[in-house]
């Protein structure tokens, strides 16, 4: 049923593919992110404007995404901007709620320490409230890598030059190895994210109980042995 | 080492409230936080704040590192009013350890005891130095704690921290909002003892808050009761408190047992403590009996060549020719260290069913006795003489 000779003779376009996916996707997940996280600020600072821009984020999260991409054809034509755009909006909703929820969850104690012990308004933020809601935002790093992957793969409908592994979803409807390539190569590529993410945000947080409780399980103490009473 | 510096409170109110809330604040119809607070904590004394919850202890405090900016009123730490210095300056200058300890999750131990060293700018090698010499400082191995992150830590090891940290830059003020209340009573006891230790050593202004009477008797050397609407209800000593409560409030807020508490606040040698008739074996038996008998407590005392107590001879047991012997002594008091509580000294007796204790000194010689009679009189005559002498720190009930 597969045709494994039809793999073997297009490997580097596969792999081309493959690149091109990554490209569309990494550029989506950069940018979202640059203006999520000014919006995200802006949210946590002037909190009336986190409902308004939470909630245009959202509307926008709902258009389908084929309706989307096309809409942007007639205006800019076709270009990387006609992917990138559809893309980059819908990281929004994902983004700014988990860079909000971030700064959030930072205690109001240790803010209160932070304060009184003479931080200024950037100095706390940058040493205090950033590091402290970098697992929260990872883990929307890691949703939105897992769901842009996905729209990229959509974006084969606007023709050959887009898509990365959905160009060969599109390219030839009755062809079922081509499609499946497609396929696997997009799963594939949304599972390594959430995986490398998934890395990325333990790596991240040595800090965090649960990472301290891994570590001692490994070096074989347990937790207990280690927080014993004073 | 910094010198302590006086903090002065004169007429400092607070009233919470938005923006447009002002004017109603101005026309004294919103209710105080904190109500025309007035009072001054020497340098180098430790000035407890006390009150049942929502009285404005906090705020009082959060207003001296301008957390919270007071309606009217001043505060001077130093002669120099607060409001008149950069704020970031001040604060850095005020150790702060806040009722839930607030460290900071994500740096470990000795990143957090440097925080202020190194927002001051100190070099890294210094900054280190100077958290392990904290850390061990409270009684935390540098070389065992310093790299653990506070997700590491036990309750009473955590608060530790946070007063190693509130120390680092050796700030002449430190403020100190419940440092020892999320830990368990056995180890806030050694927390009390342990800043009580380091006190004596530092020499810190110390403004700390507590709803626990007991505490704010223990741990002050001032105390400020203080009342729901933010009314100073008293500022004293705590003895005076407890012997002399400035009104009803005072009175309940301390419990009825205000009596007892006051006699855990005197040791057994501030008192004129009973000179009992003492001799050693071998001594000439019927020259004791003679002192004895002449005595108006005609027991003897039998104690050894460093005039540590053995036991006590009744009258009718002391022979009236030979030498006293150690068989002789039939019964033992408590024995009860010069620096034991009146308190504890009138538990032991009572444990006991005696009449007099013994008080010995550290190398657990006789120093004197110590009767329950002596110490109802001390109560007695301390009480009234802090209600004669109605001092100008009492301040009146409205
Ligand atoms: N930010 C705020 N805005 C409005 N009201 C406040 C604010 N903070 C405190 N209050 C009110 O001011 C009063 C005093 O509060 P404060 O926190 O100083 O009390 P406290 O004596 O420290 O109490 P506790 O022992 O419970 O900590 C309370 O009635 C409280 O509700
Ligand atoms: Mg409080």
């Amino acid at each position: 049923m597969i045709d494994w000779g039809w793999i073997a003779d297009h490997v580097p376009a596969i792999l081309g593919r493959a690149v091109q996916h990554l490209e569309f996707a990494a550029i989506a997940l950069v940018v979202g992110f640059a203006i999520s996280f000014g919006l995200a600020l802006l949210s946590v600072r002037y909190r009336p404007a986190y409902p308004v821009v939470a909630g245009l984020a959202g509307i926008l999260f709902t258009i389908p995404s084929l309706a989307l991409y096309s809409s942007f054809v007639p205006v800019i034509g076709l270009s990387l901007l006609t992917v990138e755009i559809p893309l980059v909006l819908y990281t929004l909703v994902i983004y700014v709620r988990n860079i909000v929820a971030g700064f959030d969850s930072v205690p109001a104690e240790v803010l209160e320490a932070a304060d009184g012990m003479g931080y200024t308004r950037m100095q706390r933020l940058r040493a205090v409230e950033l590091p402290l809601a970098v697992p929260l935002m990872v883990a929307g790093l890691r949703v939105a890598s897992v769901s842009t992957i996905g729209l990229v793969t959509i974006s084969g409908i606007l023709g050959s030059s887009f898509g990365g592994f959905g160009f060969f979803i599109f390219e030839r409807p009755n062809f079922a190895t081509e499609i499946l390539v497609g396929a696997v190569g997009s799963i594939a590529l949304a599972l390594l994210a959430d995986a490398l993410f998934g890395v990325l945000q333990r790596r991240l947080t040595p800090w965090s109980r649960l990472n301290v409780e891994l570590e001692m399980a490994k070096t074989g103490r347990s937790a207990a042995q280690a927080t014993a009473a004073v | 080492m910094a010198t302590a510096e006086s903090v002065v409170f004169e007429h400092v109110t607070k009233r919470y409230g938005v923006a447009e809330a002002r004017r109603e604040a101005a026309a004294g119809r919103l209710p105080a936080a904190v109500d025309d607070l007035s009072f001054e904590v020497p340098a180098g004394r430790i000035c407890v704040l006390v009150g049942p919850s929502g009285c404005g202890k906090t705020t009082s405090l959060k207003m001296v590192n301008r957390l919270i900016e007071p309606t009217s009123g001043r505060i001077l730490i130093g002669g120099e009013d607060v409001a008149t210095r950069d704020v970031i300056a001040l604060r850095r200058s005020i150790g702060y350890v806040i009722q839930q300890v607030g460290l900071f999750p994500h740096q470990t131990v000795g990143e957090n005891v440097e925080t202020v060293t190194r927002l001051l700018g100190w070099a890294p090698e210094r900054r280190r130095a100077r958290s392990d010499e904290l850390l061990e400082l409270v009684g935390l191995d540098p070389s065992r704690y310093a790299t653990r992150y506070p997700s590491q830590l036990s309750g009473g090891e955590r608060q530790r921290v946070g007063v190693a940290r509130a120390l680092a830059a050796d700030p002449p003020v430190l403020l100190m909002d419940e440092p020892f209340g999320a830990v368990d009573p056995i180890v806030r006891e050694r927390l009390q003892n342990e800043l009580l230790h380091l006190q004596d050593q530092l020499a810190k202004t110390i403004l700390f808050v507590t709803h626990d009477i007991d505490e704010a008797i223990k741990m002050g050397d001032l105390v400020a009761v203080m009342q729901a609407g933010g009314h100073l209800a008293q500022f004293a000593p705590p003895a005076e408190i407890l012997a002399n409560p400035a009104s009803d409030f005072v009175a309940r807020f301390v419990g009825a047992d205000r009596g007892l508490k006051r006699l855990a606040l005197t040791r057994v040698n501030e008192l004129d403590l009973m000179a009992p008739v003492t001799a050693s074996p071998g001594e000439d038996a019927a020259e004791a009996r003679r002192r004895a008998l002449a005595d108006p407590f005609p027991w003897l005392l039998l104690v050894d060549a460093m005039r540590r107590p053995l036991g006590w001879v009744e009258e009718a047991d002391i022979p009236t020719s030979g030498n006293l012997t150690e068989e002789l002594a039939s019964a033992m008091s408590p024995l009860l260290d010069r620096r034991t509580t009146l308190k504890d000294a009138l538990a032991r007796l009572i444990e006991a069913e005696v009449q007099a204790g013994v008080v010995t000194d550290a190398r657990g010689a006789v120093i004197g006795l110590v009767t329950a009679e002596m110490i109802f009189d001390w109560s007695r005559r301390t009480a009234e003489e802090a209600r004669a002498s109605e001092g100008p720190t009492r301040e009146t009930a409205s």
